[in-house]
C-alpha cells in the first residue's frame, strides 16, 4: 500500500518537475549536480534558484551527466542528501556511476523523466522506455529500487519516499516519471514538515578504530559516516572486504554481493508501494504505472459502469517488482492487462510472476502518444 | 644511508590494517609521489581528517588505498567529478585528486578542463608516465610522437598533449610541473597546490619502466630516472635556450599562480548574500 497521506496544508499549482523539487527539499536534499536535458530541465533550473536559499544548500552545473552523478556521489559521501535529474540519453551516461553508487552503498536519488527513444529519440514526447534500463542498465549483478509517479502529487510524495529509501538502505534510488506527468500542472498539497517521515542514514556511534565500513548488520545496512567526520575509511568501486579494501577472495566477494541483494530484498514489504482500485472482486485487473495508470483508472471506472468487474493495480514501486500485490490480484482475476508506452518492459515482470497462471494481455504503444482510456477500455470489455 | 626520520613519517600515515604489499612495480615512480604527498600534507600541518584523497583508475589510482586519510577510489577518468561534489559539500576539506595521464587527459579530459575553468578548490596531481600502466602499456594522450607502446607498435603517429599548456589555457589557478627525481621541489609544488584557493594542477613526470621503459629502449628503471635528471630543467633555464635546444628539454617549475577564490567560496558567498536578503 502507498504510505498514508497525512493532513496537508499549503496548496500550490505545480508542474510535475516542480513537485519533484518540493519533495526533494522537504526530504532534506541539499545538493544538486547535473546537466540539463529536456524534459527534466525544470528540475535543475528550480534547484539552481532554491538551493542557495537554504542553509548548506549547494548546486553545481557539471559538464555532462557522468560528471553530474559523480558530483552527487561525492556530495553524498561527504554527508549530503544529494540528487540529480535527467532524461534517457543522460541516464545512459550515468550507468557506470549508478553501479558505483550500488557497490559503495551511497544514498542518492536520480530522477529520470523518460522521453521517446532509442537515442535522442523524441525529446518532448512521453514514453516509458527506460524501465529495464533502470533495472539492468549498469554492469554487474545488483539490486536496485525504482519508483514511479503517475500524477503531480505523487511526484512530490514519491520523491520524499525515494530519499527515505535511499537513506534507509544506503543505495541509489531511481524515480521514473514520463514527460506528461513532468509537464502537467496540477494542484498539489505541500505537507507540513511534521506530517511525514524523513529518514536519515544511520551514522556510526562506535569509536572510529572499531568501525568497519562494510560490516554485516541486522538490517544488512552498515552505518555510514561522512567524509571528514573522524571515521577515515576507503571507498572503492572494486569489490571490497568489510574494511573497504579491494579483495578477490571468493568468500569475501560472495559475502558482499549477497549482502547487497539481501539488504533490499529482505525488506520487500517496506519497499513495495502499490495502490489498488476496485481490485477486491475484480475478474480483470489492469497493472499500470506512470501517466498510463491515470488512463487505466478512468478505463476501469468506465468498465465497471458497463458491468465489467475491472480493477487497477497501480505500481509506485517498479523494482523490486511488487510480487505479493500481483499474486494477490491474480488469486481472483482471470486476466491481467498491462498497458505501457513501450514494447513490454514491465509486462515481462508481470509474466514472470504470473508464470502462466492467468491470461496476460499487453497494450503497447511507441508512437510518442499516451495510451488513452478508450484504448484500455476496449481491451477491458473484450476479455 | 637510511633516513630513519623520513621512514617514520611515512609509517605514521600508512594504513596498517591494509593488506600490504602494495601493487606498484619495483622502480615505479608512484611510490615516490606518495611519499611526497605525505611530506607535503605533514609540512602544511593538516590533520588527517581535513584531507580527502580522491583517485581515479590506473596504477596511480591505487595510491589512495594505502594512506590513512578519507580516501575515495572512483571510476576511470571521473575522479575530479567526485572531488567537485565533496568540495562543494565540505568546503573546509582539502580535496586532493590523484590521476594518471590516461585517466586525466584521455577519458577524463573533459572533466580536467572544466574543473580548471570552474576553478573548484581541489588539487590535482597528474602522475604522467606517458603510458597506460595498469592495462598493460597502451599509448596515452601524452605518449610522445614516435615512441612505442602496445597499441603503437610502429610508433605513435598522433601528437601528445602538454598537460601544463592544457590546464593553463583552461584557466586553472595554479599549474606546475615536477618530477619524481626532483623530490624537494615536488614537495614544495604539492604544498603550494594544496594551499592555493582554486584549482591547482601539479603534473608529475614519473617513470613506468614496466610498460613504457621496456618498449622504448630503457634498459633499467635507473635509466629512466637519469633521463628525468638530464632532460627536465627549470623553466627559467629553459626560457633562455634556443628553439632547437628547447625541443630536447622539458621545462619544469610553476607556470601559473593566481589566487582567485575557488568556486565553492564564491558559491557560499553568493548563497550567504541570498539568505541574508530574505
Ligand atoms: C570506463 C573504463 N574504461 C577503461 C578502463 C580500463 N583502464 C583501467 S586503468 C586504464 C589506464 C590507466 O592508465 P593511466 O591513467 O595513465 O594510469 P597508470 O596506470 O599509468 O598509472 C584503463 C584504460 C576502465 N577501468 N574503465
Ligand atoms: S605498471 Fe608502470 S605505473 Fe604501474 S606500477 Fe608498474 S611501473 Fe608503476
Amino acid at each position: 500500500m502507498a504510505r498514508p497521506r497525512k493532513k496537508r496544508n499549503k496548496e500550490i499549482f505545480a508542474l510535475g518537475n516542480e513537485a519533484v523539487v518540493e519533495g526533494a527539499l522537504l526530504a532534506g536534499c541539499t545538493f544538486y549536480g547535473g546537466y540539463p536535458i529536456t524534459p527534466s530541465s525544470e528540475i535543475m533550473e528550480i534547484m539552481a534558484q532554491r538551493l542557495p536559499l537554504i542553509p548548506n544548500g549547494s548546486f553545481v552545473q557539471m559538464e555532462d551527466e557522468i560528471a553530474g552523478l559523480g558530483s552527487v556521489i561525492g556530495a553524498s559521501l561527504a554527508g549530503r542528501k544529494a540528487m540529480t535529474a535527467t532524461s534517457g540519453p543522460g541516464f545512459s551516461l550515468m550507468q557506470e556511476h549508478l553501479g558505483y553508487g550500488c557497490i559503495t552503498e551511497t544514498p542518492l536519488v536520480i530522477v529520470n523523466v523518460m522521453r521517446g527513444g532509442p537515442s535522442t529519440g523524441l525529446p518532448t514526447s512521453p514514453a516509458q522506455g527506460d524501465v529495464q534500463q533502470a533495472r539492468w542498465g549498469t554492469h554487474g549483478d545488483h539490486s536496485i529500487i525504482v519508483l514511479s509517479a503517475s500524477n503531480v502529487q505523487e511526484c512530490l510524495d514519491n520523491t520524499i519516499e525515494a530519499f527515505n529509501l535511499a537513506e534507509k538502505y544506503r543505495t541509489p534510488v531511481i524515480l521514473l516519471i514520463d514527460e506528461i506527468t513532468a509537464h502537467t500542472r496540477e494542484k498539489i498539497v505541500i505537507p507540513n514538515p511534521d506530517e511525514f517521515e524523513v529518514f536519515n542514514r544511520i551514522v556510526p556511534t562506535m569509536p572510529p578504530e572499531w568501525y568497519k565500513p562494510y560490516e554485516e548488520t541486522v538490517r544488512g545496512v552498515p552505518p555510514m559516516p561522512s567524509i571528514g567526520s573522524g571515521y577515515r575509511f576507503h571507498v572503492t568501486g572494486l569489490t571490497h572486504d568489510t574494511n573497504g579494501f579491494p579483495t578477490s577472495r571468493p568468500d569475501e566477494v560472495r559475502e558482499l554481493n549477497e549482502r547487497l541483494f539481501r539488504k533490499i530484498d529482505q525488506f520487500l514489504h517496506d519497499v513495495q508501494m502499490v495502490d489498488e482500485v476496485d481490485t477486491e472482486d475484480a475478474d480483470v485487473v489492469v497493472i499500470a504505472y506512470g501517466t498510463v495508470a491515470r488512463s487505466a483508472e478512468l478505463a476501469v471506472k468506465q468498465a465497471r459502469d458497463l458491468g465489467v468487474k475491472a480493477g487497477l493495480l497501480k505500481l509506485s514501486t517498479l523494482f523490486p517488482y511488487p510480487r505479493k500485490a500481483t499474486e494477490k490480484v491474480m488469486a481472483k482475476a482471470h486476466t491481467l492487462i498491462v498497458p505501457e508506452m513501450n514494447m513490454g518492459q514491465m509486462s515481462r515482470e508481470v509474466k514472470r510472476v504470473n508464470n502462466g497462471q492467468v491470461s496476460v494481455r499487453t497494450i503497447n504503444k511507441v508512437d510518442g502518444q499516451i495510451i488513452t482510456p478508450a484504448e484500455i477500455l476496449k481491451v477491458l470489455t473484450r476479455v | 644511508m637510511v633516513d630513519m626520520k623520513g621512514t617514520q613519517l611515512i609509517h605514521e600515515y600508512l594504513r596498517h590494517n591494509k593488506k600490504f604489499p602494495h601493487v606498484f612495480c619495483a622502480g615505479c615512480g608512484h611510490g615516490i609521489v606518495l611519499g611526497s604527498l605525505i611530506r607535503s600534507i605533514h609540512g602544511l600541518g593538516l590533520s588527517k581528517d581535513e584531507v580527502c584523497v580522491v583517485a581515479g583508475i590506473g596504477c596511480s589510482g591505487r595510491l589512495a588505498a594505502y594512506v590513512d586519510f578519507n580516501t575515495v577510489h572512483t571510476t576511470h577518468g571521473r575522479a575530479l567529478t567526485f572531488a567537485t561534489g565533496i568540495k562543494m559539500a565540505k568546503p573546509g576539506m582539502h580535496v586532493i585528486v590523484v590521476m594518471g595521464d590516461g585517466d586525466s587527459m584521455a577519458i577524463g579530459g573533459n572533466h580536467l578542463i572544466h574543473a580548471a575553468r570552474r576553478n573548484i578548490g581541489v588539487t590535482a596531481l597528474i602522475l604522467n608516465n606517458n603510458i597506460y600502466g595498469m592495462t598493460g602499456g597502451q599509448c596515452s594522450p601524452t605518449t610522445p610522437s614516435g615512441s612505442f607502446s602496445m597499441t603503437t607498435p610502429m610508433g605513435q603517429m598522433e601528437q601528445s598533449f602538454d598537460c601544463v599548456e592544457l590546464c593553463s589555457a583552461a584557466k586553472a589557478n595554479y599549474v606546475a610541473r615536477g618530477t619524481v627525481f626532483h623530490v624537494k621541489k615536488l614537495d614544495k609544488m604539492i604544498m603550494d597546490g594544496i594551499s592555493n584557493p582554486g584549482f591547482g594542477v601539479v603534473e608529475i613526470l614519473t617513470p613506468c619502466h614496466t610498460q613504457y621503459g621496456r618498449k622504448n629502449k630503457y634498459k633499467t628503471p635507473v635509466d629512466m630516472y637519469k633521463t628525468l635528471k638530464k632532460d627536465v630543467i627549470d623553466i627559467d633555464r629553459y626560457n633562455k635556450l634556443s628553439e632547437a635546444d628547447k625541443a630536447k628539454k622539458v621545462p619544469s617549475g610553476v607556470f601559473v599562480q593566481k589566487d582567485e577564490p575557488g568556486l565553492e567560496e564564491k558559491f557560499y558567498e553568493m548563497a550567504a548574500n541570498c539568505q541574508g536578503g530574505l
